[in-house]
């Protein structure tokens, strides 16, 4: 990571002293204006039927439409509590999974190889075994999404607590210390980061899945949304319905860029303090 | 600020290996025997009586109806034959496309920000418009998957070069090796884990996006339709079925490219 930023970095210095400043800072915005130009010029030349592609006018307005009438926020509401109720389920589940099998060898060697080849099945295979037994309603939703942030969390969660290698459990036993303060003070600040990434996958998945499962089966949601304007063949709802799954996804990534980050910054401050006692 | 990076290391670790191989497998089979146990003692009981509970012989049952008419094998060559296009388009162009984002700083200046944005939008949400613009057909599924091949390879492709690291460049320089010299000999080597990485991504990737393009675009026959069937006949015993072969693939297609990446490496630690 830290390669990266650094070498990222030193390109933006070397690459600008051979292109003017101006003309780098532009960039990035050439290819999207560029597409842009092409889809309004397309629109209001003719060549494309708005069938087929609506005008970016015609798709902003739906867009505000969809924000003043309070659509989206009705649909993004039952999307988001989906996300979220199948999230801290899953998510809780899979510590708890985790956690057990991280501790417990023999529970571990029971359950991983069946744990190990359900995770073979993904949640789209899952869906309409799911929707046979608890119907098409909200409990399908949250067992599908709850499914997929379960996995990465159980399996993160489990690859944390193995690093801690034998050398340091052994000083910790030297040092006279339980089995629980050994987990609490050696096994657990070790395995942090990546329960973390767990999580954050976990969360990034619950998400994709949340799209997937409206846009099969649902009534409303911002995936919904999506189907319901192709239905009506209101290719204007469509992209604007995308743009808003894009945006959030955006923000989620941020969201948890950042908190990863102050993870790491929160841990590395308590790490430095205890070096100096 | 941020160029194409990749966060999805972590999600090649599909599953985890038991931490001790001592002998004592067989503990591993009890969960699954126990569970068919108590799933035939249900079924056969009437206990529960419903027509969703179908009995593992029934399941068998169907598994041998389907292999022995070909309903299977037609299904399953439909869904691969589109899985491994798919991919092919997809890995190619996404060689190609992260090569030069990897390797050109004002190419990644002009689309990797693009890129980025584009790669943010949840890929399934992709399908209405795909049918629109190109039907419910085997090219619009192709084009999908194409789709969610080429983003892991694009990312760990670019990713890969752009972290060869620095002291390996500087001697590329001092032996004075041309920039295609460099590229091949140096950039290319450094990076193969992570390319790699990115295709076995993509492998992955687009078998989930066949099952999703057959789910979403109802339209010819393949694994995910004999999943559908199922389900709009209440045909348990089906649906049980295609599950089990989609998680078969899957574990399948994992397995190969985990072996080819063990023998990559091989290849890798025999040449230097």
């Amino acid at each position: 990571m830290t390669a990266l930023t650094l070498s990222a970095g030193a390109t933006a210095r070397t690459a600008a002293s051979w292109v003017p400043r101006s003309a780098w800072l532009i960039a990035p915005w050439l290819l999207p204006l560029t597409l842009f130009a092409l889809w309004q010029t397309g629109a209001s030349q003719g060549w494309i039927s708005p069938q087929v592609l609506p005008p970016p006018a015609f798709v902003w307005d739906t867009l505000r439409d969809l924000v003043t009438s309070g659509d989206l926020w009705l649909n993004l509401r039952a999307s988001l509590l989906r996300v979220l109720v199948g999230f801290a389920g899953g998510s809780l589940l899979g510590l708890a999974l985790g956690t057990a099998m991280g501790l417990w060898r023999p529970l571990q060697a029971y359950l991983l190889p069946t744990f190990n080849a359900l995770v073979q099945i993904p949640v789209l295979a899952w869906l309409p075994f799911v929707l046979l037994l608890v119907g098409i309603g909200e409990p399908l939703k949250y067992i599908l999404i709850a499914k997929a942030a379960l996995v990465p969390v159980t399996l993160n969660t489990l690859q944390g607590f193995r690093l801690a290698s034998p050398a340091l459990r052994e000083v910790a036993k030297v040092y006279g210390y339980t089995r629980r303060q050994e987990v609490i003070e050696v096994v657990l600040p070790l395995a942090t980061p990546t329960i973390f990434t767990g999580l954050r996958l976990g969360f990034t998945k619950a998400w994709l899945s949340l799209v997937v499962v409206e846009l099969v089966a649902s009534s409303e949601g911002i995936g919904y949304l999506i189907v319901y304007g192709r239905q009506l063949f209101q290719l204007d709802l469509v992209m604007a319905a995308v743009i808003v799954v894009g945006a959030i996804g955006y923000l989620i990534d941020r969201l948890l860029d950042w908190s990863e980050a102050r993870l790491i910054g929160a841990r590395q401050a308590t790490r430095g303090a205890g070096e100096t006692q | 600020m941020s160029t194409v990076t990749s966060k999805d290391k972590a999600e090649l670790a599909s599953t985890v290996p038991l931490s001790d191989e001592d002998g004592r497998r067989w503990r591993g089979l009890v969960l699954p025997v126990v569970a068919v146990a108590l799933w035939w003692v249900l079924a056969r009981a009437d206990l529960v009586n419903s027509a969703l509970l179908v009995s593992p012989g029934k399941v068998l049952a169907t598994a041998s109806d389907q292999v022995v008419t070909g309903k299977l094998w037609r299904a399953l060559g439909a869904s691969l034959a589109r899985e491994f296009t798919g991919f092919l388009i997809g890995s190619v162009a996404g060689l190609l496309l992260g090569a030069l984002l990897g390797v050109s700083r004002g190419f990644n200046r002009l689309i990797g920000p693009s890129f980025n944005t584009f790669k943010q939008i949840s890929l399934f949400a992709w399908i209405p418009l795909i049918s629109v613009w190109f039907g419910l057909g085997d090219t619009a599924k192709v084009v999908f998957l194409s789709l969610a091949a080429l983003v892991p390879v694009v990312v760990n492709t670019c990713d890969g070069i752009r972290s060869t690291p620095k002291p390996l460049l500087e001697v590329a320089r001092v032996y004075g090796y041309s920039r295609l010299q460099t590229f091949v000999h140096v950039v290319l080597p450094a990076a193969t884990p992570a390319i790699f990485t990115g295709i076995y991504l993509a492998l992955i990737y687009s078998w989930l996006a066949t099952i999703g393009a057959e789910y979403l675009l109802v339209a010819g026959v393949g694994i995910g339709n004999l999943l559908i069937e199922g389900s709009e006949h209440f045909q348990m015993d089906l649906v049980i079925f295609g599950m089990f072969v989609v998680g078969l693939v899957g574990w399948l297609m994992n397995a190969v490219a985990r072996r080819a990446e063990r023998r990559l490496a091989h290849l890798r630690g025999a040449a230097q």
